[in-house]
């Protein structure tokens, strides 16, 4: 019998994100090495872990055909210099890829099965468009089970403001400008860099390489925010300024049993307690998060009040926003996404939620205090997707987060 | 300072220039790295080249940078290539345009003024090898203060010796003093020689070429963290190979004197381009940077202008371009697939016939011979090849049991039903080889295809007797099967485009270059060694001692003596060759009478106990001296030299007004692939227009203008 096992994440890496698009800065860059080198800087920096003993890789990736295709798990190991013996899988639940690919090999893990696994994503929006060579069955429209709107994102975040007035354009506005300076402050303190790995890229004026996220902007101001268009609506409220913008890049984590960290001597950042995922309306997709928080937290017997840390998928602000509101956070509230988040670092569909869970970790090596925190993100179709982690740093009777 | 490098610029206006594209990347301690790389903005079938604009562009950039430098603008400086290339080296497609030496001069002056401003910058220069380097490329790399190599790069080499040059870019001055004298040799002498043999990235690490190697995922990401390393201090790089006091003091010349008598022993003194570079090594010992690079500007402008050179560019775009598009060939679309292959014979040619067919092939292959017992011999022979293959770890287990598996023998003819394509390799006799195919054309379908490895019978006339002798080309190859990569392909009268064509794909496929000839005697080799053989079996018959006679050959400077080769080829066959074209051509070809006695006593050449060569069988002399007729003349080894000389020059002239081939250039193919004739003579025709023979001989050259120097 598989015995059941406690589940760690052991490090998580990624490279620095790029814009989407023919001037940024992966244009002549494949997906696929963006994921592989990923894995190199992660195997790199836990150079205690033999690499035969990894007994899987699950790596995400929306648009899977191209350079994105081939089942990346497998294509991935191979190409990163792991052992053939080690089996690979690709994943795809849209925006919450690389999330999936965690809470898939962490479920292995959980039930005996596997003592190491990796898990991440790739998403090269330049190179795949969102979308790109779907075929939606025209029952979707003739059975009015979901409504062309609701494949535009865009068009989802704006109905979220039409459904919650009390969400307004400039709360959305101000969360994005504090998304950017909190990016801004994170960098300038060295908080985001040692997580990422650089990335060698071929442009027009040869050979470079990628040490930084390229998306963002620190000089964002309200008034510049307010002159912005709305692309979805005619005086609609989603701007380029309040939204994630199109991103490349790739992260990727290494997960293990408990067990199986102590006898390699692999570091814990987290421990997994629990994870959710939901569905809701595809029409509103961005208030996912909230029922897969409210099944993860209950599955871990815990209440929104013992989260001391939240990583939230910044897809949209609006979106984040609803999520606040729901458990009454309060929109400024330093818990959440103090180093910022996805408006201004960008998000790579498939890729962004192992960078959530990157950034819940370093935080928790800071913050003693802490004893559990959330990764969340909405997902396209109407998903939402949560992990609780807990903290190992965290010292019991030091502060918030004690039961 | 200022050295115009206008007339070199203008030779090629068409150049296609590698451009050097420059970005700054800030490495992980913040030090700024400012990264050149050289990018000809094709992909990798179009390798990056070095030509006159490249050069100035390059040497332009690498100036802005020492200019940033000194601003303190940047820490260092690394240079890198194209995805898979760094750079081929020079571009030598118009340097046989040059009118003159000083053209040269400047060639070799603007790399050197170029490629060395990469060790005066003013900070330290990296070299990412990340992919092939050839050359010049190579040099780049070597002006460089530090180098760091892509484990998986294809190859890289100096090979300027094999073209008739020196490295001239500092190669010759750096590499000794980089990674020690004898390294050195290996590098910049041997390995050209030996079939212009490269190093993978292992070996440049190894040797000190490299002070580090990485891995192909991340090569670049490591090498510029490796260099950040270096340039704080953190990695000391130690070199281990670099010459001390006890090496230069000591072993440099004895190894420079090694490598001489080597040289001399293997190739003769003919070639010039491995001596200069012997003597540029030899004076790297104790000379400083700045006389290395003058020496190197001397000989490769001394090398660019002579004839050697010329001659060797020439044999170069043969082998490389001409031989893979050969003259006359059909169509490629008429050729029968070959799905399976039968193989008359089952000795010992016929099983290296098997063996590489089934290799190349891929396909089911069945030898037949008169007995089982023949064939059961024959098979074994090709399974236990196989099993060769497998323990040297040139085939994996698979693929072993795939090649067994595909081997079969057979006594019955009747076997060969389903065969495409079937080659003999039995006795040279016509009637033999007549009532071989004449059997199996009963059995094999109406459109296979069957091929006879003859040397020097008429493919018509053992075509003669079949149902359909469109079928029947000559398949002429050379010992040993699996090394020699030349196959004349004998497009006899009667013989069909479909057949032609197959064995042109066929050739191809066994990775062989295949020239077409038509049904002539010796067809090209044979006859023109025919010719050379004859005249020195001749000249000694006539009284000429054998010491003269190779005295005579040296200046050409073939591969083997004409009496190494004898016995090289085996006297018996010799004799008959010599026979065969005697017969044909009675006034133009000698037949030997002392060959046959000799062919029966065994030998020629007097040898010790390690089978060196130490001078000439007693025996043998006399049974030459028997056969001297009375009015015997001996030749001078000059009056010999200029009869092979003008021999050669007018057979071939004739083999020409016959069309035996399409052109002068495929007979020069033939010489180089088929017999070893060196890329200094560039085959054949560049050596006897140069030399007067052509002129001599039919009044007019080769080739207009002669492929000659301008020295």
């Amino acid at each position: 019998m598989a015995e059941a096992a406690d589940v760690v994440f052991v490090d998580g890496v990624r490279t620095p994100f790029g814009r989407a698009g023919e001037k940024g800065q992966y244009w002549d860059t494949r997906a696929d090495d963006l994921i592989v080198k990923a894995m190199i800087g992660l195997l790199e920096r836990n150079p205690n872990l033999p690499k035969d003993r990894v007994d899987d890789v699950a790596i995400a990736a929306t648009t899977q055909t191209g350079d994105q295709g081939l089942t990346l798990g497998r294509t991935a190991a191979i190409l990163a210099g792991l052992p053939l013996s080690v089996p690979g899988y690709a994943i795809d639940r849209m925006c919450a890829g690389a999330m999936t690919s965690v809470t898939t090999i962490a479920g292995a893990i959980a039930f005996g099965a596997y003592d190491i696994g990796i898990a991440g994503g790739v998403e090269h929006m330049g190179r795949h468009p969102m979308g790109t060579g779907a075929d939606p069955n025209p029952r979707f429209l003739a059975e009015k089970l979901v409504s062309p709107d609701a494949l535009n994102m865009g068009i989802t975040a704006e109905r979220l403001h039409d459904r919650f007035p009390e969400l307004t354009k400039e709360r959305s506005d101000r969360f994005s400008m504090l998304s950017q300076q909190k990016v801004a402050a994170a960098y300038a303190a060295g908080k985001i860099q040692p997580d990422l790995v650089p990335v060698a890229i071929r442009s027009a004026s040869g050979w470079g390489l990628a040490t930084q996220d390229e998306g963002m902007r620190p000089e964002t101001t309200m008034d510049g925010l307010a002159d912005l268009k709305t692309p979805f609506r005619p005086h609609g409220r989603v701007t380029a300024g309040n939204a994630s913008p199109l991103t490349d890049g790739a992260t990727v984590s290494l997960l293990a049993s408990a067990d199986a960290a102590k006898q390699l001597g692999l570091g814990v950042k987290m421990r997994m307690v629990s994870f959710g995922f939901a569905g809701v309306e595809p029409e509103v997709m961005g208030i996912g998060p909230i029922p897969s928080t409210e099944k993860a937290l209950k599955r871990a017997g815990l209440t929104i009040g013992d989260i001391g840390a939240f990583e939230l998928n910044e897809a949209f602000a609006v979106q984040v926003l609803s999520f606040l509101d729901h458990f009454g956070i309060d929109d400024e509230d330093p818990r959440v996404n103090p180093w910022g988040g996805a408006i201004a670092i960008g998000h790579p569909l498939a890729a962004s939620g192992v960078r959530l869970m990157t950034q819940l970790a370093a935080q928790f090596a800071e913050r003693p205090d802490v004893r559990y925190g959330l990764t969340a993100m909405c997902v396209g179709l109407g998903q939402g997707g949560s992990v609780i982690w807990e903290n190992p740093a965290w010292t019991p009777g030091s502060g918030k987060g004690a039961k | 300072m200022a050295t115009d490098f206008s007339k070199l610029v203008s030779l090629d206006p068409d150049e296609v220039v590698t451009h050097s594209l420059v970005r700054d990347v800030t490495l992980p301690s913040g030090k700024v790295l400012a990264l050149v790389t050289l990018d000809n903005g094709r992909d990798h079938t179009r390798p990056n080249t070095l030509g006159p604009n490249t050069l100035l562009e390059l040497k332009g950039v690498l100036e802005g940078l020492r200019d940033r430098a000194a601003k303190k603008e940047i820490a260092a400086v690394g240079i890198t290539g194209k995805p898979y290339i760094l750079a081929a080296g020079a571009d030598l497609s118009k340097v046989d345009q040059m009118a003159d030496r000083e053209t040269g001069v400047l060639m070799a002056k603007l790399g050197h003024a170029t490629l060395g401003m990469l060790s005066e910058l003013g900070v330290p220069s990296f070299c990412f090898i990340n992919g092939l380097a050839l050359g010049g490329g190579t040099e780049i790399a070597l002006n460089a203060t530090y180098r760091t190599v892509d484990s998986s790069i294809p190859a890289l080499a100096l090979p300027e010796v094999f073209l008739g040059l020196i490295p001239g870019w500092g190669g010759a001055w750096l590499l000794p003093n980089l990674i020690g004298i004898e390294n050195a040799l290996e590098v910049i002498i041997s390995n050209p020689l030996k079939n212009n043999r490269t190093l993978k990235g292992s070996q440049v690490l190894e040797l000190g070429i490299a002070d580090a190697m990485f891995g192909p995922a991340t090569f670049l990401e490591d090498s510029l963290r490796w260099a950040d390393g270096v340039l704080g201090g953190k990695i000391k790089v130690k070199r281990k190979n670099e010459p001390g006091k006890l090496e230069r003091a000591v072993k440099w010349d004895v190894a420079i004197g090694i490598a001489e008598k080597t040289l001399k022993s293997r190739i003769g003194e003919v070639a010039k381009s491995p001596y200069r570079a012997l003597a540029l090594l030899k004076a790297a010992k104790n000379t400083d940077k700045a006389t290395g690079f003058a020496a190197e500007d001397d000989a490769l402008a001394d090398l660019i202008a002579g004839d050697q050179f010329r001659a060797s560019i020439y044999a170069f775009n043969l082998v490389q371009k001409r031989a893979k598009k050969p003259a006359g060939a059909p169509d490629k679309a008429l050729a029968r697939p070959v799905n399976k292959v039968g193989v008359i014979g089952a000795g010992l040619m016929a099983t290296q016939f098997a063996l590489l067919f089934l290799r190349r092939l891929q396909v089911p292959v069945v030898i037949t011979d008169l007995d089982q017992e023949r064939v059961d011999k024959g098979v074994a022979g090709i399974r236990s090849e196989v099993d060769e293959l497998l323990a040297n770890g040139r085939i994996d287990s698979d693929e072993a049991g795939k090649l067994r598996g595909l081997i079969s023998g057979t006594t019955d003819k009747a076997d060969f039903a389903d065969c495409d394509w079937v080659i003999e390799a039995v006795f040279e006799e016509v009637g033999v080889k007549q009532q071989v195919f004449a059997e199996v054309e009963q059995h094999i379908a109406e459109d296979a295809i069957l091929a006879t490895n003859t040397s020097s019978l008429s493919v018509d006339e053992i075509g003669s007797k079949l149902k359909h002798p469109e079928r029947l080309v000559g398949f002429h190859f050379f010992n040993p099967v699996a090394v020699m990569p030349l196959i004349e392909v004998v497009n006899a009268k009667k013989t069909g485009d479909i057949a032609l064509s197959t064995a042109m794909v066929t050739a191809e496929k066994l990775r062989k270059n295949a020239v077409i000839t038509t049904d002539s005697p010796g067809f090209v080799v044979n006859r023109l060694l025919a010719k050379l053989l004859g005249e020195a079996m001749h000249a000694v018959e006539q009284g000429t001692p054998f010491e003269t006679v190779v005295e005579a050959q040296k200046p050409f400077g073939f591969p083997m003596d004409p009496f190494v080769l004898l016995e090289l080829v085996g006297l018996t066959v010799g004799a008959h060759v010599l026979d065969t074209h005697h017969t044909t051509f009675p006034e133009r070809f000698f037949e030997s009478k002392a060959l046959h006695e000799l062919a029966d006593y065994g030998h020629i050449l007097e040898k010790d106990g390690k089978g060196k060569v130490t001078g000439y069988d007693k025996k043998a002399l006399e049974i030459v001296a028997k056969h001297r007729p009375a009015d015997a003349t001996p030749l001078s080894a000059d009056e010999l030299r200029i009869r092979i000389e003008d021999g050669l020059a007018d057979e071939i002239h004739r083999m020409l007004e016959d069309g035996v081939v399409a052109a002068a250039e495929d007979i020069d193919l033939c010489m180089i692939l088929g017999a070893g004739w060196p890329f200094q003579m560039g085959g054949a025709t560049p050596y006897l227009d140069r030399v007067g023979a052509s002129q001599r001989a039919f009044g007019d050259t080769f080739h207009h203008p002669p492929i000659r120097g301008v020295e």
